[in-house]
């Protein structure tokens, strides 16, 4: 069989790019992108009806809509986005073919079906209203479990693309010493991945079988324990991958390097360890399970993940800090902050997906983590908000951040509509922002999560919230519009710019055949910045961002503390 | 050079470390130990902590024991047409509540200060067992006996709502719980 060889290397970037890997990258981000589209549309719904002055939708409409909403954008928008990524990191980034671009249409055209039959469950057959969880003995139809199953054997299909792909990368010598950094990041999203998938096959497979009726029970206890190794892995995978775009965009847009390769790569190591553990966050209040089993699990073996994302948290910035300081912003401890180019939406969304998902979704994700605090929250409102932290501020948006470097450079497309595309982070991230702050507040006061009215109208013994619950929820849901409206202005830039943009024209453009066997391989760059330790010296590289950290580390502590505070208060249980 | 390439120097395990980052990482180390410690802290010492107490049981055996414990303290019956009984256990009993679709049973009346053995079961599908405003939430399991040795405090009327989404009528899944003096 030919092997296609064709690569361009991008005239502005120096990106090189294999001309199948390319189409690859395109289609999933396309695909990403329509089931963003369909989940924001569910999202308008979903905001609109827990809005109780709005209450738009029947009981049976929300529990679908928000099944749909919750599918939509937690699987098939960031999985899609995500095998995309893998791609990027490794034919890209390692200058390589990739390999078995066959097997990897193959994947792309499973997901698709697979996510096209479960939301024909779900909206067409009207019958899967069962959320993304599905808690088993709560049913739904066959179609539901096997949609979901089919997307998942084709994102596992396209992981062992991106570990071919590193192999054929090494053994066709197409770059020099170790993979960068970056696709040290992506190796570890892909490898949490399998593990995700593995875990998703044990659990849906035999209740796919039960929905046929050839398997006569599933234990709840059993599938509470396993679903969980496949969701609150799968949020693992988003966050491997975002961090590896984080990393990505400090180079590409400051030329940054890491403080360290060994710190960096070593936090990521930690992720491919312990992240799995965290199954354990939905099962702190459950029966069966023993408390040392609890304890070690949620906490990751003694929080060595959190310690994981701390550091990334510290290295990311200083890397930025670093690397403005040598372009000559060394006033004071701020200047290479605040110069930096907050109009350019790549780094700005990277930058509030950073501090949103590390003050907003990092510290209340542990808080929630914690087996004995989460007595105080499970299953309310807080839940919700703590995720829109992680992964919509978090992932989604360090995901349209690096979109808006791939118009140019993989579609070769001017962006549509800069002024948009220049303040689409700070609406996201601000709308989004709000709808983490005030679900955590609602549910902080006790509010359910998934549950269509909370007035209590029409029940034999209503319960009523406090009035701020309510003045919670209607100021999540204007955050939740505003949030909204930032997701709108990123579709239509995207679409617009993908489809009907001024193509970027190269003169004498042409893809390359590589010589038979090797790719062009990489000129070592000596001259580049080796090092910032230039040996002694004492100061901190990044005094900056070591002080901002430290802001952190203090609310952590406050916020951590305030809640055991709370707990005290409750009544005694054993 | 940058994080998207390889890195320049081959042995880049070999590098030293920054002075900020090492900081830092003592720093997060020591507070993920406080954390971590926290946990088995409260866990021996602290006054809040559900245990692990937990029995697999059929869900029609827990709906007789419920019903023997029903008939033996039932004070009176609430809810208009609906007419679901008040218990009123004696202090230091196994007290049985019932989650089901889409209601809870029987509505429990206890003593302030006093202890119970409140065991919790779903009939069916899961349940979230979640009490306002005092905000204790529990998962409630079907086929699993839970229990948890509890203190009320405070008297008062207690709501008590399903937070674990359970069908179409989770929302009208209330019910109270009374503490007297």
């Amino acid at each position: 069989m030919a092997t296609n060889r064709m690569f361009r290397t991008c005239p502005s970037t120096g990106l090189v790019f294999h001309q199948p890997a390319e189409r690859l990258m395109m289609a999933n981000a396309v695909a990403a992108a329509v089931f963003l589209l369909f989940g924001g549309i569910l999202a308008i719904m979903v905001v609109l009806t827990r809005w109780p002055a709005v209450h738009l939708l029947a009981a049976d409409r929300f529990y679908q809509v928000l099944t749909g909403h919750g599918i939509n954008m937690l699987i098939f928008w960031v999985i899609f986005f995500e095998i995309a990524v893998l791609y990027f990191c490794s034919s890209t980034l390692l200058k390589s073919r990739l390999a078995t671009p066959g097997l990897a249409w193959a994947a792309f055209w499973l997901m698709v079906i697979g996510a096209l039959i479960n939301n024909y469950a779900v909206f067409w057959r009207d019958d899967s209203s069962v959320m993304m969880t599905s808690y088993a003995p709560m049913g739904a139809h066959w179609s539901f479990y096997l949609g979901l199953i089919l997307f998942a054997v084709g994102a596992l299909v396209a992981c062992f693309v991106f570990f071919g792909t590193l192999v054929v990368a090494k053994s066709e010598r197409t770059y020099v010493g170790s993979v960068p950094l970056v696709t040290f990041g992506a190796i570890t999203a892909a490898i949490i991945a399998v593990f995700t998938i593995a875990s998703g096959a044990i659990i849906l497979i035999p209740t796919f079988l039960w929905s046929l009726g050839l398997i006569s029970h599933i234990d709840p206890l059993m599938y509470h324990t396993i679903w969980w190794a496949f969701g609150h892995s799968s949020q693992q995978i988003n966050v491997a991958a975002h961090i590896a775009v984080w990393y990505a965009i400090a180079a590409i847009v400051f030329g940054a390097k890491p403080l360290s390769e060994r710190v960096s790569r070593s936090a990521f190591l930690l992720y491919i360890l312990f992240l799995q553990l965290a199954s354990a966050h939905h099962l702190l209040v459950d029966p069966g399970l023993s408390e040392t089993w609890k304890i070690f699990n949620t906490s990751y073996a003694m929080y060595l993940a959190v310690l994981a994302s701390m550091v990334h948290g510290l290295t990311v910035p200083g890397a930025i800090e670093a690397a403005q300081r040598e372009k000559g912003y060394t006033h004071g401890l701020f200047e290479w902050l605040r110069k930096a180019p907050w109009g350019n939406p790549v780094f700005s969304g990277m930058f509030i997906s950073l501090v949103g998902f590390g003050f907003l979704g990092g510290i209340s994700g542990v808080m929630m983590g914690t087996l004995q605090l989460n007595t105080l929250i499970h299953n309310t409102l807080y839940v919700p908000g703590h995720f829109h932290a992680t992964v919509v501020i978090g992932t989604s948006l360090a995901f349209m951040a690096l979109t808006y470097f791939l118009i140019p450079t993989l579609f070769r497309r001017e962006v549509m509509f800069p002024t948009i595309a220049k303040w689409q982070p700070y609406v996201f991230g601000l709308g989004m922002t709000g709808v983490a702050l005030f679900l955590m507040a609602a549910g902080t006061l006790g509010v359910p999560r998934r549950d269509w009215d909370i007035t209590g109208a029409g029940n034999a013994f209503p319960y009523s919230f406090p009035g701020s619950a309510f003045l919670m929820l209607g100021l999540a849901a204007i955050s939740g519009l505003i949030a909204i409206t930032g997701g709108a202005m990123y579709l239509l830039n995207t679409v617009g710019s993908v489809f009907f943009g001024k193509r970027i024209q190269t003169p004498d453009f042409q893809h390359v055949r590589a010589a038979e066997g090797v790719a062009p391989s990489p000129k070592p760059v000596a001259a580049a910045i080796g090092s910032y330790h230039p040996g002694g010296g004492g100061a901190l590289v990044a005094p900056g961002t070591f002080i901002l950290a430290l802001v952190f580390l203090v609310s952590f502590v406050l916020y951590y503390f305030i809640n055991w505070k709370y707990l005290a208060t409750v009544w005694p249980m054993r | 050079m940058s994080a998207i390439e390889p890195p320049v120097q081959r042995v880049w395990w070999k590098q030293p470390l920054d002075r900020a980052e090492l900081l830092w990482i003592i720093l997060a180390l020591a507070w993920c130990l406080i954390m971590f410690f926290m946990m088995p802290y409260w866990h021996l010492y602290g006054k809040q902590d559900l245990g692990s107490e937990a029995y697999r049981m059929s869900p029609d055996d827990y709906a007789k024991l419920t019903e023997a414990m029903v008939t033996k303290y039932k004070v009176r019956e609430e809810g208009g047409d609906q007419k679901v009984p008040v218990v009123h256990p004696p202090a230091g009993s196994d007290v049985y509540l019932i989650a089901r679709l889409w209601s809870w049973y029987p509505i429990l009346e206890l003593e302030s200060g006093k202890t119970y053995r409140l065991h919790l079961e779903s009939m069916d599908y899961l349940h979230g067992f979640s009490l306002q405003p005092e905000n204790i939430n529990i998962e409630v399991v079907p086929g699993y006996d839970r229990v948890l040795t509890i203190t009320p405090e405070h008297p008062g009327t207690y709501g008590l709502v399903c937070n674990e989404y359970c069908g179409i009528g989770h929302s009208t899944m209330t019910s109270r719980l009374y503490v007297v003096k």
